[in-house]
């Protein structure tokens, strides 16, 4: 609290932007330790706008006008408010306060760890048990006479940056596994992330070789043969290396680099160049800055999306993606991915692959089961990615906003294959900068384990699985998923979109646009209702009320308004 | 028949066929006047998949390439003349006004350039009476139905509330006052038809001011029109100003949507054309927006479809080749301007007269837009189907040489202009916005992309009613209003999850709020046929569904 300079300023002037749609109101502005809250004074309606500090990722001081001073605020989920304060004193005050807030400097600041919903403790602990991984690597079949969890890593000693348990090669001996991390980027030996049952071969991820230009590790060429022959299918791996190739080239002279073809016997290399995280950085800047052009004409705005790079990157993640999935379903043959060290492209590119290769992923617990395996256990340093606490703006990089943006890109490719829509996807991306839960603090297992996260604060995943009404597709058929258990997108440029839904917020609280989802899931909803009713009524006698006329309006005029209008206002 | 001369040979047995979307197919090509049929071999099976029949109106572009093998036959075999054909062959590729891409291989170069010279004579022919619509003859259709949605006559007769200020003038009986006009126009009361002849004559076309829509909520209206001759030396014509006068009545203000730039407008005063100035027509404020015509359109869609056709994976590029295509900026400024023209409608209360130079092409884009997004009544399937009828059939577009080409042709370029096209790609951003304020499909919005470039069907035939009439297109073809309306697949041309809004819809022309229209310039792709197959499971839940609520 010490770093509120002035916890309340009336007759604020609030402007709220989004794609186009502004609205301006008056009101009194609140700054809590955790939010900046602004009160409309309108009686009739006190609505009330809620901005959380961690959620801020930019707060600037515009020139003053005669109305008073300017404060831009812009969020972390590409919102933007403007704030005008009558007294200059004011919105100086408000200024420091809020540059502090936003950039919190030690975790014990963060939201999640005063934010203290009303469950008790027995509830929050099962709540960090909602995900079980071993679960879903028990679904995909491992272990098993070619996977085996290897306790290596138990008390992180090989591999500070990941889970305690992983699955290795059934022939890959302890001594192979330290010997090979120890010739890897800092220690991430190769580990299993996800097994093919219908063909055997595995997806496999790493970071890069420490081999310079000449450098060789036998156990580390050892542990590459033990992944080829877990997989009785195929006599070779690909060794998917995500750089560009001259980056991975260049790395040599530092003394890492990529696996070299005469080595290691029975891979093939295969660059994909996906670019660095200072690239995308810079890339979603500026497809940021084209969501707040005024008036954009079309020329503006596709020269922007061009010059900004970003569907370029996205079709290179995905086309990462897509060439495992390749490798994996069609060929049959395992894949060992790496890019640097392991935890930025890497984690897109398979995390990508898993989508592609089995539907459980592309359900709302499935993708939760993903993220928690590819990208939370497996180390990707979301604190510093996602600046989560005040510091180098270089470690700072939308990896997972990539990855979200892929799965977004598939399901308007594939709009029936999806059983969560695009709220889902976006509640996900703000939740994994907002730190009001635990899930995603920290940069990996060890630090969540000693910060004791699970005892301090809760677990996102119960939550969102609560609100799943509000996040399924109603077009989702979950019996295609068997016809089509992998998915096989076309990554023609053409089929690239912005994601308009993530870069330009459209206004809530406007009324409702017309929704075809709002008003499908009220007709799936109601055509259960009338299912269950209807085997209920065939059960009366004959000669019953069977078939009497349901209090059910006829007209679709009634529909919109039943479930949609509730859940829209909720939001 | 005549056609028999352009046709050397009938039919071809062995013939390979390509096309998007389905495995190669062998089996026998024939071409007849109008069409290219292929069957497969395996029709015994009886899988329907093996036919195809097309117009061949709908041909764009044949090209042709000739594997010459004589080489081969002459080392390997005795040259005999008979074998030196088989063992040559070709391919035709056969790119379509729909925008799919056919390829033919066929054996024997002879054969297949007859067949290609067939398909390149048959598919451009000029002459209205030998086309395919004359020659329909459907089982199911009489050519004593009704013909077309409704008159002029019928639709002034209708709309009750225009009766006390507008009349009905026949002024234009034989098409003599102006010949793109149909024979009956609604006019305010006061003027008459003296009048209407003298106006004419200060307009390009003879196309004087007319009515063609009233905004109930405020009694409103759209007139439309030529630009008129004021030319270098400002003319002026008493009638034309009195006319537009009356359209204001009481009024003390109206607008003129000019759809060229203030400049281009300037221009035109040197070739004769010109601009309502504000001495003589002091009520009336001009806004002119800039919007591209005639060639430009042309050539913006030919890049467009060029782009769209690139399967390289360079995504730079492909911004960059939408982006010069300018077709999204054209989407863009049409929908702009039929928004400014609902608002000065609906909002500010005032009537608009709209035009640009000739009046056919722009003006009716703008005025059919604004139509579709203040009027429910245009919002319904019969409702928009009554509207193109109105403001592009009667109104006078010149479907014939609008159309004649489409994306792909090599020929040189005379008055192809995808205006229309642009029409339904905006209507598609509409229906995209407002998924339930619309109550037709996309599928109908493709339908009429197709039909206006290749059809069984008269409706757009020629370019005014007048050459209609002399042709004796209702007399002798199928309208395909009707048939739409009649057709049995009339459910896939609704929106299943239409409700009808009394409000106005107000597109959004931010860029990001604007599409390519995948359905038709990415129709032949896998992509395509899985948002198909969604609109078809949304179809498909609300048929469930009513099925539920009935029971």
């Amino acid at each position: 609290m010490e770093h509120i300079r002035t916890p309340k300023v009336e007759n604020v002037r609030l402007l709220e932007r989004s794609s186009g749609q502004r609205r301006i109101s008056t009101g009194t502005l609140y700054l809590s330790a955790t939010h900046t809250i602004f009160v409309e004074s309108n009686p009739d309606t006190r609505r009330e706008t809620w901005v959380l500090h961690s959620l801020v990722s930019g707060v600037e001081r515009t020139p003053s006008t005669p109305a008073g001073s300017q404060l831009m605020l812009r969020c972390k989920d590409f919102k933007v408010f403007q704030i005008l304060i009558p007294q200059e004193k004011d919105c100086s005050d408000v200024h420091s306060s809020l540059v502090r807030l936003s950039h919190p400097e030690k975790y014990s600041e963060l939201y999640c760890l005063s934010f203290n919903p009303s469950v008790n403790k027995e509830e929050r602990e099962e709540s960090w048990r909602f995900i079980d991984l071993m679960a879903d690597y028990k679904r995909m079949g491992v272990p098993n006479n070619l996977w085996v969890t290897t306790a290596a890593n138990s008390e992180y000693r090989v591999c500070d940056t990941y889970p305690s348990e992983v699955f290795v090669p059934k022939s890959a001996t302890p001594a192979v596994i330290v010997c090979s991390s120890r010739f890897r980027s800092r220690g991430r030996f190769p580990a299993l992330t996800y097994f093919h049952q219908d063909t055997l071969a595995a997806v496999c991820r790493c970071s890069q070789p420490l081999s310079g230009f000449s450098g060789r590790c036998q156990e580390d060429e050892l542990m590459l043969q033990a992944i080829m022959k877990s997989n009785p299918g195929s006599d070779y791996i690909y060794v998917v290396d995500t750089r560009p190739k001259l980056n991975a080239m260049a790395n040599r002279a530092a003394g890492k680099g990529y696996e070299n073809e005469d080595h290691y016997t029975n891979i093939k290399l295969q660059f994909i160049g996906i670019e660095n995280i200072h690239v995308m950085r810079s890339s979603q800047q500026k497809i940021i800055d084209i969501g707040d052009m005024r008036a954009p004409s079309m020329t503006d705005f596709l020269w922007g999306l061009e010059n900004s790079g970003w569907l370029k990157h996205i079709k290179a993640v995905l086309d990462a993606g897509v060439f495992i999935a390749r490798a994996v379903a069609d060929e049959g043959v395992s894949v060992l991915v790496h890019c640097s060290d392991g935890w930025d492209r890497t984690a897109q590119a398979c995390s990508v692959a898993s989508v592609l290769l089995d539907p459980y992923y592309r359900t709302i617990k499935g993708l939760m089961v993903l993220i928690e395996r590819d990208w939370v256990s497996f180390g990707h340093k979301f604190s510093h990615r996602y600046a989560h606490l005040d510091g180098d703006p270089k470690e700072v990089s939308p990896v997972i906003d990539q990855f979200l943006e892929c799965v977004w890109q598939l399901s308007e490719q594939f709009p029936c294959a999806f059983e969560f829509n695009e709220h889902f996807l976006i509640s996900l991306h703000t939740h994994v900068y907002s730190c009001q839960f635990g899930t995603f603090l920290g940069n990996c297992q060890k630090e969540r384990r000693d910060m004791r996260l699970s005892e301090r604060t809760h677990s996102l995943w119960p939550q969102l699985w609560e609100d799943r009404a509000e996040y399924t597709n109603p077009l989702y058929k979950a019996e295609l998923s068997q016809s089509q258990a992998v998915l096989r997108p076309n990554t023609t440029p053409y089929c690239f979109k912005m994601w308009k839904g993530l870069y330009n917020h459209m206004d809530k609280t406007t009324p409702a646009r017309q929704s075809p989802a709002d008003v499908l899931s009220a007709v799936r909803e109601e055509s259960q209702q009338l299912e269950e009713e209807l085997t209920n009524h065939q059960e009366v006698p004959p000669g019953g009320t069977a078939h009497h006329n349901h209090q059910h309006p006829g007209s679709r005029q009634g529909i919109p308004h039943t479930k949609p209008l509730h859940t829209l206002n909720a939001r | 028949m005549e056609f028999s001369e352009h046709i050397k040979t009938a039919n071809v047995e062995d013939v390979v066929l390509r096309q998007p979307l389905h495995p190669p197919l062998r089996g026998t090509l024939c071409i007849t006047g109008h069409h290219l049929l292929f069957s497969d071999r395996e029709e015994d099976e009886g899988r329907s998949s093996g036919q195809v029949l097309l117009l061949l109106r709908n041909i764009d572009a044949v090209e042709k390439s000739v594997e010459n093998l004589l080489g081969y036959s002459g080392l390997f075999s005795s040259p005999g003349h008979a074998e030196r054909t088989s063992g040559s062959s070709g391919t035709i590729t056969i790119k379509c006004k729909d925008l799919r891409v056919l390829q033919l291989d066929i054996p024997g170069m002879e054969q297949c350039l007859n067949i290609a010279r067939s398909i390149e004579t048959l598919s451009c022919l000029d002459c209205v009476s030998e086309m395919f619509p004359f020659f329909y003859r459907p089982s199911e259709l009489n050519l004593q139905d009704q013909w077309g949605l409704s008159s002029p006559e019928e639709h002034y007769r209708q709309a009750t509330e225009l009766h006390n200020r507008w009349r009905l003038s026949s002024v234009n009986r034989d098409y003599s006052v102006c010949p793109t006009y149909p024979r009956a126009v609604v006019v305010p009361r006061e003027i008459s038809d003296d009048m209407l002849v003298k106006a004419s004559r200060f307009r390009q076309g003879g196309r004087f001011p007319v009515l063609c829509y009233v905004h109930r909520k405020n009694g409103m209206v759209i007139v439309r029109s030529a630009q008129p001759l004021t030319g270098a030396n400002r003319k002026r014509c008493k009638e034309d100003e009195t006319l537009l006068q009356a359209v204001i009545g009481g009024s003390d203000k109206g607008y003129v949507i000019d759809t060229r730039s203030a400049q281009q407008a300037q221009q035109a005063r040197m070739t004769g054309g010109g601009f309502e100035s504000k001495s003589c027509y002091s009520q009336w404020k001009r806004l002119h927006r800039h919007m591209e015509r005639g060639k430009a359109l042309q050539e913006s869609l030919i890049k467009l479809v060029e782009a769209c056709g690139d399967e390289s994976s360079n995504m730079d590029r492909w911004l960059s080749k939408l982006e010069n295509s300018k077709w999204l900026s054209h989407v863009q400024t049409a929908l702009s301007t039929a928004g400014l023209l609902a608002e000065c409608v609906e909002r500010d209360g005032r009537s608009v007269l709209v035009h640009g130079s000739e009046g056919t092409e722009s003006t009716l884009l703008v005025s059919t837009l604004a139509q579709l997004i203040m009027d429910p009544g245009c919002r319904t399937l019969e409702g928009f189907l009554a509207l193109l009828e109105r403001e592009w059939v009667q109104a006078g577009h010149p479907f014939q040489q609008r159309c004649a080409h489409s994306a792909f042709s090599h020929a040189r370029l005379q008055h192809e202009s995808p205006v229309f096209l642009l029409l339904l790609d905006c209507a598609w951003q509409l229906w995209r916005q407002f998924p339930l304020a619309l109550g037709f499909s996309e599928a109908l919005l493709l339908r009429l992309a197709d039909e206006a470039y290749a059809s069984s069907y008269g409706t757009f035939l020629c370019n005014s009613e007048q050459e209609r009439s002399v042709a004796g297109v209702r007399e002798k073809t199928h309208c395909l209003f009707q048939a739409l309306l009649r057709s049995r697949h009339r459910d896939s041309y609704c929106n299943p999850l239409y409700e009808r809004t009394e409000l106005a819809i107000w597109p959004s022309v931010h860029p990001q709020s604007l599409q390519l229209w995948r359905g038709f310039f990415l129709r032949w792709t896998p992509q395509t046929r899985l948002l198909e197959e969604a609109q078809e499971e949304i179809r498909n839940m609300i048929v469930e569904w009513e099925k539920l609520v009935m029971s």
